[in-house]
């Protein structure tokens, strides 16, 4: 059992660790497309994205199929989600704008899609920081309610890619419908539901 | 347009953009690249001839320069024909290239009428017997990135002039082919109201610098690039250059655009390039180039201002956007 948590750990750290060994594969052999910005803020934006919806998995999958062990990997996919924003985040500040703050302050605080992906790194920005042990401890109740800004946090980032693209353009809304279904199974009828459908099988 | 002298022409291939600086990242010294940012006779240098040596495509076409006449260099062939906004084919820039290769585009017939007294349809064939010259524009997409394309085509003054049009029409109206069958974009995108339909005002249409372009870089349209005929139309956004176009109708009523249907408070009918006037969710103040780093000011007009201001003047820009 204890070797089975490890394993399922250790699968975690990995399978988050591989999108960035990828991406520095990708830049170190030139594969990166005529658009390399646009290459790299995509793809740190979508896999901070996808890790927080695996974050956001983890409560629905225990009460669904009470697999404990997917609770402990909330913090670690959430960090990582927080890894990958900053690197999305950066390179947005010091590869695409260049530390230009006249374009910077033009681009993200007065267009509606940048303050709300700002707000969505404030958010895991407070929740990386007091993820700690030592802060559940110090926050007490206060700590769960914090945390659950990790469901603002994940709708904020949805909204954030449908406002980027144009009208038509389908992939956020495929990001959408999982975090609605996600969110869905939290509702009290559906989550119970959804359990005793699988309880019957 | 400037002309530069035949003595400063530098061939695309030996040209060092700031991304290949990247690529030959390590192999280069960097005052070798730093002399060729700098415009300064790359090829008299030895490493930069053997970094040109690496990245040498020997099949590249000519341009009669490596600059426009802002002196921007161009962007590579790879890079123009691998990034392409073609709904039709896939909304995915990078896989256009690929879903468009092979797409038949002989033979190619443009009916041009409308409000005309001469119409005509005009064979692929025809089209290239007008007088093909090269123009070096900027292209300036909507999404605030940008390429510089040295196109080859002819001014659409010319063919409009062909079929003389009547004094009551207004605006030209033009029309991407519709091909379901061909192209897998229609059914992936089932929503947008094709065919791609886009307009210019008469006087916008008949101004020296919108062309019909036929090729880039010296060689014929590939699909991607909207083969076999485009529109051209610099101080625009590029979804104003609508591409393989099957009609061409002269017309009283201002025409509505695919995108002005898409989203009419996001994309108007003149859409001409403004940094002062934002898309309603991003900046229009800046863009990238690609195959730089960093972002470059948009200029008014996308630089052609001297050009083209006449055009609207007394025109609100904001409300006409």
């Amino acid at each position: 059992m204890k070797q089975k948590i490890i394993n399922l750990q250790l699968a975690t750290h990995v399978g988050a660790l591989i999108p960035f060994a990828w991406m520095l594969w990708d830049f170190f052999t030139h594969n990166y497309g005529p658009d390399p910005i646009r290459e790299f803020t995509l793809r740190t934006g979508k896999t901070a994205l996808v890790l927080l919806l695996l974050s956001l998995a983890c409560t629905p999958i225990n009460t669904i199929f009470k697999f404990r062990q997917a609770l402990r990997l909330r913090r670690p996919l959430g960090l990582y989600s927080f890894m990958y924003a900053s690197l999305h985040f950066a390179i947005f500040i010091g590869v695409d704008y260049f530390f230009n703050f006249a374009l910077i302050q033009d681009a993200l605080l007065e267009k509606r899609y940048a303050v709300v992906g700002l707000t969505t790194g404030l958010i895991l920005l407070s929740l990386a920081i007091t993820s700690t042990q030592g802060w559940q401890r110090r926050l007490k109740k206060n700590w769960k309610k914090l945390h659950k800004l990790a469901y603002a946090a994940g709708i904020l980032a949805v909204i954030h890619y449908i406002w980027l693209v144009k009208q038509g353009v389908t992939q956020p809304w495929y990001f959408a419908a999982v975090l609605i279904l996600l969110l869905a199974l939290r509702v009290a009828p559906i989550k119970k539901w959804a359990g005793s459908r699988l309880k019957g099988v | 347009m400037n002309k530069i002298k035949s003595s400063e022409i530098t061939p695309e291939h030996l040209y060092l953009s700031r991304r290949d600086f990247l690529k030959s990242m390590g192999i280069v010294s960097a005052s070798a690249a730093i002399l060729a940012a700098c415009g300064m006779a790359p090829e008299s240098t030895p490493e930069a001839l053997a970094a040109a040596a690496s990245d040498a495509q020997p099949t590249l076409p000519p341009s009669s320069s490596a600059t426009d006449e802002l002196g921007d260099p161009l962007n590579s062939f790879e890079d123009i024909t691998n990034y392409n906004n073609y709904y039709e084919f896939t909304t995915d820039k990078e896989r256009v290239a690929d879903l468009a290769n092979g797409y038949p585009t002989s033979p190619w017939e443009v009916q041009v009428g409308g409000l005309v007294n001469n119409p005509k349809t005009f064979s692929i064939d025809d089209l290239r017997k007008f007088e093909i010259e090269e123009r070096i524009y900027r292209l300036r997409c909507v999404e605030a990135w940008s390429m510089v394309i040295p196109w080859m085509g002819f001014p659409l003054s010319k063919l409009l002039a062909e079929v003389q049009p009547k004094a009551e029409a207004k605006y030209v109206r033009f029309e991407t082919i519709y091909d379901p069958e061909g192209m897998p974009g229609f059914k992936a995108n089932p929503w947008y109201q094709w065919p791609y339909v886009e307009g210019l005002r008469i006087d916008e249409a008949m101004h020296d610098l919108t062309i019909l372009s036929t090729g880039l870089y010296g060689k014929d349209l590939l699909p991607q690039s909207g083969a076999p005929v485009r529109l051209v139309v610099p101080w625009k956004y590029g979804f104003k250059s609508i591409k393989s176009i099957v009609k061409i109708d002269l017309v009283t009523e201002m025409p509505t655009s695919l995108w002005m249907a898409a989203a009419p408070n996001e994309y108007g009918f003149y859409a001409n390039v403004n940094p002062t006037v934002d898309h309603p969710r991003w900046s229009q103040a800046s863009e990238r180039r690609i195959g730089e780093f960093g972002r470059s000011e948009t200029l008014m007009f996308n630089g052609y201002e001297a050009e083209v201001a006449h055009l609207y003047a007394g025109m609100d820009l904001t409300a006409n956007f």
